[in-house]
């Protein structure tokens, strides 16, 4: 019960791009087409589950048992650096339609502050390893729904009639704000 | 090696190559911790001492660092500041270093400060790199402030904690709201991006 109330909460009510403002590049950098954000949004959740894994890893097992955990920006933004890369030289090799899908956007990924605000706020709340693997999920989803919600609005936004100075970002920011409102309408759910 | 002025490589942050309003960079602490002016500028104080040292020490060692390597080097210079900053505020400011929560780490992730590295540090002397630092800075600051004050006043009534609306005033709850945020930033870009477009139109 406790998992999926975390787990819903990760995608609705504590939305990543939405309550936290984490991955607003890629949130409205990527969100012109539905499917390059549905990419986007794969490549996100993907990286972030195996990043909550390490992260959790390397901060109980090395960090914390060594008392170095005022090295742990330093090291999660390495780690992180790191992975992406590993990531993106293991899907090539593995599965080329998968590298197709989502290999431009794995590099954009590396200094992208969705990705590390995961492993700290894991990091910061002590989630235990079950905890931490649901809440990179749900948080990767919860950005995926987001990003995916943008893009549609934005296809349909190309046709209507925005007034010259908000076109392009402005207007992309206060349709973000309207979805953040309606968004807390899902508040109630968690108590 | 740019020829400007010293004076137009710092005034160039303030607005037309403001790192918010007009580069669309570090956008996620804008709108992160701009519920009250205190955590604006507390947030921008803290990315401030970040980039400005990191530009000096980058723009220091650029001929020691090799091209392949660069962005790994920028990161661990930044990192070292970030931890730096955080352990500070932790120690000396514990209510804002609460406040602002993972945000002040995220510093190290935000596209401002490595941007400025990338893109300027790397390739001028020590001097210039503190100048477009300390400007950057100003610039982000400034957005953070304006930011902060319009929805710390219609969203909760108050100054930097004082009174500053009468009795009659209802607070605005959606200016602390993370919608507030939103569409109060979309709607200063807009503002930005038409005050650009006039004076360049009276240019011409």
């Amino acid at each position: 019960m406790d998992l999926l109330m975390l787990f819903i909460a990760a995608i609705f009510v504590q939305n990543y791009v939405l309550y936290y403002f984490l991955g607003i590049c890629p949130f409205l950098g990527v969100s012109k087409r539905i499917d390059s954000a549905v990419s986007m949004g794969m490549a996100v959740t993907f990286v972030m589950t195996i990043t909550a894994v390490v992260s959790w890893m390397i901060n109980h097992w090395i960090l914390i048992p060594f008392k170095l955990d005022y090295l742990q920006i330093v090291s999660f933004i390495l780690v992180i650096a790191a992975l992406v890369q590993l990531v993106e030289m293991f899907i090539r090799k593995i599965s080329p339609p998968l590298y197709q899908a989502l290999g431009i956007y794995l590099p954009l990924i590396t200094t992208n502050c969705a990705i590390m605000g995961l492993a700290l706020l894991t990091a910061l709340r002590n989630y235990n390893f079950i905890h931490a693997v649901i809440f990179g999920v749900g948080s990767g989803l919860g950005f995926t729904l987001a990003i995916v919600l943008m893009a549609s609005i934005r296809e349909q936004l190309d046709l209507a009639d925005v007034p010259e100075p908000l076109k392009g970002a402005g207007i992309a920011l206060i349709v973000a704000g309207i979805m953040a409102l309606a968004f807390t309408g899902f508040s109630g759910m968690i108590t | 090696m740019s020829s400007k002025s010293l004076t137009a490589e710092y005034l160039k942050g303030l607005w037309d190559e403001n790192p918010v309003f007009r580069q669309l960079l570090g956008m996620c602490p804008v709108l992160a911790v701009t519920n009250a002016v205190i955590n604006g500028i507390a947030m921008g104080l803290a990315a401030s001492f970040v980039l400005i040292l990191s530009s000096v020490v980058v723009a220091s060692i650029k001929k020691l660092i090799p091209a392949q390597v660069r962005i790994a080097s920028y990161i661990v210079v930044i990192a070292t500041f970030v931890t730096i900053a955080d352990r500070v505020m932790a120690a000396y400011f514990p209510p804002i270093s609460k406040a602002l929560g993972p945000y002040v780490p995220l510093i190290v992730v935000n596209c401002i400060i490595l941007g400025r590295q990338e893109a300027f540090s790397s390739r001028n002397s020590v001097g210039r790199a503190l100048i477009d630092a300390l400007g950057m800075s100003t610039g982000f600051i400034l957005a953070l402030l304006i930011l902060s004050s319009i929805r710390e006043v219609l969203g909760a009534g108050t100054f930097l904690g004082y009174q500053v609306m009468g009795p009659w005033f209802k607070p605005w709850i959606i200016m602390i709201l993370p919608a507030g945020a939103f569409i109060t930033l979309g709607i200063l870009l807009g503002i930005a991006l038409a005050i650009e477009q006039r004076t360049r139109r009276g240019r011409a």
